[in-house]
């Protein structure tokens, strides 16, 4: 039986009895290989014959560009920032994943509130105040946490894009006047933050320091366990 | 974020006013605004949904009908923070008088009406202190409907309700939507302890009221100005331009 709710309050206007599909979330740093892992699955869903939609963070028509602008500028103080990326969440999460749902799609995100709870209590955000900010969330059917250790994590970074990102090294912070020495500490607050997170939220950890092929077999077997047959998927009878 | 201090002392004092479009609040706000500068005290005003930065992602949202009641709700919470931290909480700490056409109770009854969650509209904007005075200008909404209408024609799609599909017809929907929202912020009056004022009264009574309740409440000669201005006249009227009237036009601080 495939059927979805929040975490606790409703969302304004849509029926949770409507929603099938599948919700899949894989979170991790940048570079921990997201990317690639949600490519591979999206592949094989629809090999299997499932309808796919995926969703990323800040790719909202609303406040994208507006979110982008203000980071530019770094001007937005961490609360202003933490609404602004929630305002985003619920765009997408109202405009893109509820319909996807109700269609009866599988929805692999990448990455979901866990990541913007993450980086807003790095910044001095209390769980107390974000819990009930993404308390309308859908809660996904798995959450899968790529767990790569910093080396890797900095390895790929500096191979794939030659620099350090400013926002993931936590330049804005002032952990560290060097950006290495920065973001080793970011990486490191980051990863004890989603510890705590993995206590109020259950994150299934997935050994991210393997080869891509041997993670998306993970993953694989273990969505296969979740996944349930296409005529569940699609709840409105065939005409 | 750190120190949220929503609860911690500051020297400056908090005045909101809130009510329905059409109640006539923005006009009793301005009065007790000239009317406090006349009288030599600091103060700033700060007007909902006025943070350049959020304005365009708010402005284009309205425009392609994008906003739904949760997005609708952040992108004000959005405006709201960003204000709150830049300059309401600075100018309380620094002394100020600061004086919101607006604040939280807003959305406490517009974004319920919306079928938002109170409860989880109390929490989001947890952060925000409670003012020391709020002015709540109760009006019929068949009287705000009439103001609004001899000022411009037909009341704007948001303030009709008219995303929620209320009616067909704008005016109707004004009626509903806004009905709504005057129950909510009749509710809230013991809850936040609400100063409600008949906004049905003539103008001057009405402010006659806010100014007595202001008195009474604060001490109004622990806000001095310090930045020197020709000289008031007794009106309060006297200088041709503010420094903060220039911060409010440009939108700079």
């Amino acid at each position: 039986m495939v059927s979805h709710r929040t975490y606790k309050h409703v969302i304004p206007g849509i029926d949770m009895e409507e929603l099938g599909g599948l919700l899949i979330v894989i979170e991790g740093p940048d570079s921990s290989g997201r990317s690639t892992q949600i490519w591979l699955l999206s592949r094989w869903l629809e090999q299997l014959g499932f309808a796919v939609e995926q969703m990323g963070l800040k790719r909202s028509k609303l406040v994208a560009n507006e979110l982008e602008k203000a980071k530019e500028g770094n001007v937005l103080s961490p609360r202003t920032m933490a609404l602004f990326y929630a305002t985003d969440f619920y765009d997408q999460l109202e405009n893109r994943i509820v319909p996807a749902l109700r269609a009866g799609s599988v929805v692999l995100a990448d990455r979901y509130v866990y990541t913007l709870m993450a980086r807003d209590m790095i910044r001095g955000a209390h769980a107390d105040w974000l819990k009930p900010l993404y308390s309308m969330a859908v809660v996904p059917d798995a959450v899968y946490l790529l767990d790569t250790s910093a080396e890797n994590i900095l390895d790929r970074t500096l191979s794939s894009r030659g620099k350090l990102d400013y926002w993931e090294s936590g330049m804005d912070l002032g952990l560290a006047r060097d950006w290495y020495e920065s973001f080793t500490r970011y990486q490191e607050n980051l990863r004890l933050q989603f510890e705590q997170i993995m206590t109020d939220y259950p994150l299934e950890r997935i050994h991210g320091d393997r080869p891509i092929l041997e993670i998306h077999e993970d993953l694989k077997s273990r969505i296969e366990r979740i996944l349930p047959t296409l005529t569940e998927l699609h709840r409105s009878p065939p005409i | 974020m750190i120190d949220t201090t929503a609860t911690g002392d500051v020297q400056g004092r908090l005045i909101a006013v809130e009510g329905v479009d059409g109640s006539g609040k923005s006009t009793q706000m301005d009065l007790l605004h000239k009317w406090l500068r006349g009288l030599g005290c600091r103060v700033f005003f700060s007007e909902w949904n006025s943070s350049p930065l959020v304005a365009e992602a708010t402005k284009k949202g309205k425009r392609r009908l994008l906003l739904t009641p949760t997005t609708f709700c952040l992108i004000h919470a959005t405006d709201f923070a960003d204000r709150y931290e830049r300059q309401i909480l600075p100018m309380l700490k620094a002394g100020y008088i600061v004086l919101c056409d607006r604040y939280v109770y807003t959305s406490f009854a517009r974004d319920r009406a919306r079928g938002c969650d109170p409860e989880w509209l109390r929490e989001i904007y947890g952060f925000a202190r409670p003012p020391e005075i709020t002015f709540w200008f109760h009006v019929p909404v068949e009287t705000a409907l009439t103001r609004l209408t001899k000022s411009r024609k037909e009341p704007n799609y948001f303030e009709a309700g008219m995303d929620l599909g209320l009616s067909l017809d704008v005016r109707e929907g004004f009626r509903i939507f806004q009905g709504r929202i005057t129950e909510n912020y009749a509710e809230m009056v013991d809850e936040f302890s609400l100063v409600q004022v008949d906004a049905t009264l003539p103008i001057p009574h009405q402010q006659q009221i806010v100014r007595r309740v202001v008195q009474d409440r604060l001490d109004l000669n622990a806000f001095p100005s310090r930045i020197e201005h020709v000289v008031h006249d007794q009106y309060g009227i006297a200088p041709p331009v503010f420094e903060e009237d220039l911060m409010d036009a440009e939108g700079e601080w």
